[in-house]
């Protein structure tokens, strides 16, 4: 199994191996990578410099998700190989050069169909009949950390650090994050995380209930895999069932962030708050 | 050297194999460690864990040299 850090180039043996179909060339970064070890399925996020979801990462994510035998997996470990941490969210460059290439015409229509891809994705990840671990480590904003939002169990290394920047951007999370988060912590640690822009920490994270496990730094893989073991024991159907019933999709809200996140999305302020960070040199661009 | 600020230059030390004698109160952070901003992030979680505090971000506007973050550290002990 590839270790955390480790760009997984030479994939090691495993049993029943399912290497889905190559894109790349082994010598090539992937954005995204999965093996399958029997009933547990890890997938690596290995885009550099830290993960940023945009057209390519999204590509990759339905990929997996139309290549994932569901049937024949009880876990899905979602891990991190680039040093930056899980993710830093949406690609903001990628948007902001669609937004300067592109007639204002066709803006609109390309960000919403973005939004809707991307919600696809979230929402199956979101309720894939089998567990779900998210090991996140170091940076774990925006989009990213609306990624991490739809696993089931998170656990944090204690490089971690979970942050909602959007409101510099002029818009809100798009990608489902606040459903998700009111589904996990209090309404006072979501007005905090989300109102002022700041981030926490993985003691924070645990705190709060946003996280159920804290880990050193390198062992947040370790510690996935011993849960994705606990799954492969259960009952698939009891598992399931137990999961519907516990983490139910809030359908209604995540429509009505989409719209929240169209209509401001159309807005100038966004414009001009992507020209200035992709223009920034600001060490801290996420700083509110 | 108010004790906060030793113990950050000692803590910068060690987490980024630099000579803590070099590092001043005066001195850029970011620029004396050779940290990029991702590494920026992890240190401020090292702080926090640290000194058991909760330092938000917009506290750390204009906050570049040992001695700012030192102040910024005392503010919430």
């Amino acid at each position: 199994m590839s270790e955390p850090g480790a760009h997984p180039v030479s994939r090691p043996f495993t049993r029943n191996s399912d290497l889905g179909k190559r894109r790349y060339a082994p010598a090539e970064p992937m954005p995204l990578c999965w093996t399958r070890n029997g009933a547990v399925v890890e997938l690596a996020l290995g885009r550099e410099p830290c993960n940023e979801i945009g057209s390519e990462m999204l590509a990759e994510l339905e990929r997996f998700i139309a290549e994932l035998d569901v049937d024949a997996t009880a876990a899905l470990v979602v891990h991190s190989t680039v040093r930056g941490g899980f993710s830093a969210g949406a690609d903001l460059r990628e948007l902001y050069r669609g937004m300067v290439s592109r007639p204002v015409g066709e803006q609109a229509p390309a960000v919403a169909e973005f939004i809707e891809r991307i919600h696809a994705v979230m929402d199956t990840l979101d309720t894939l009949p089998l567990t779900t671990i998210g090991v996140v480590h170091g940076v774990c904003f925006g989009g990213g950390f609306e990624l991490a939002l739809v696993c089931d169990v998170l656990i944090a290394e204690r490089s971690a650090r979970f942050c909602f920047p959007e409101l510099r951007l002029g818009i809100l999370p798009g990608f489902g994050g606040i459903p998700r988060l009111r589904r996990d912590v209090s309404n006072a640690v979501v007005r905090d995380l989300l109102l002022t822009g700041r981030s926490i920490n993985a003691k924070k994270a645990l705190g709060c209930g946003l996280v159920s496990q804290m880990v050193p730094t390198g062992q947040g893989l370790t510690a996935a895999r011993a849960v994705a073991n606990q799954a492969t024991k259960f009952d698939r159907d009891a598992l399931a069932t137990t999961k519907r019933f516990m983490k139910p999709i809030p359908r209604a809200e995540l429509d009505e962030e989409k719209r929240h996140f169209l209509r401001l999305a159309a807005k100038p302020a966004l414009r001009e708050a992507l020209a200035k960070f992709v223009h920034s040199d600001d060490l801290r661009p996420y700083l509110p | 050297m108010t004790s906060s600020l030793q113990r950050l230059i000692e803590l910068s030390s060690t987490r980024y194999g630099k000579d803590a004698t070099t590092m001043k109160a005066e001195d850029d952070v970011f620029e004396k460690l050779g940290i990029d901003s991702f590494q920026a992030v992890e240190l401020m979680s090292e702080l926090e864990m640290e000194f058991d505090i909760e330092i938000p971000d917009y506290e750390l506007q204009g906050v570049r040299s040992f001695g700012q973050l030192a102040a910024a550290i005392d503010k919430r002990r």
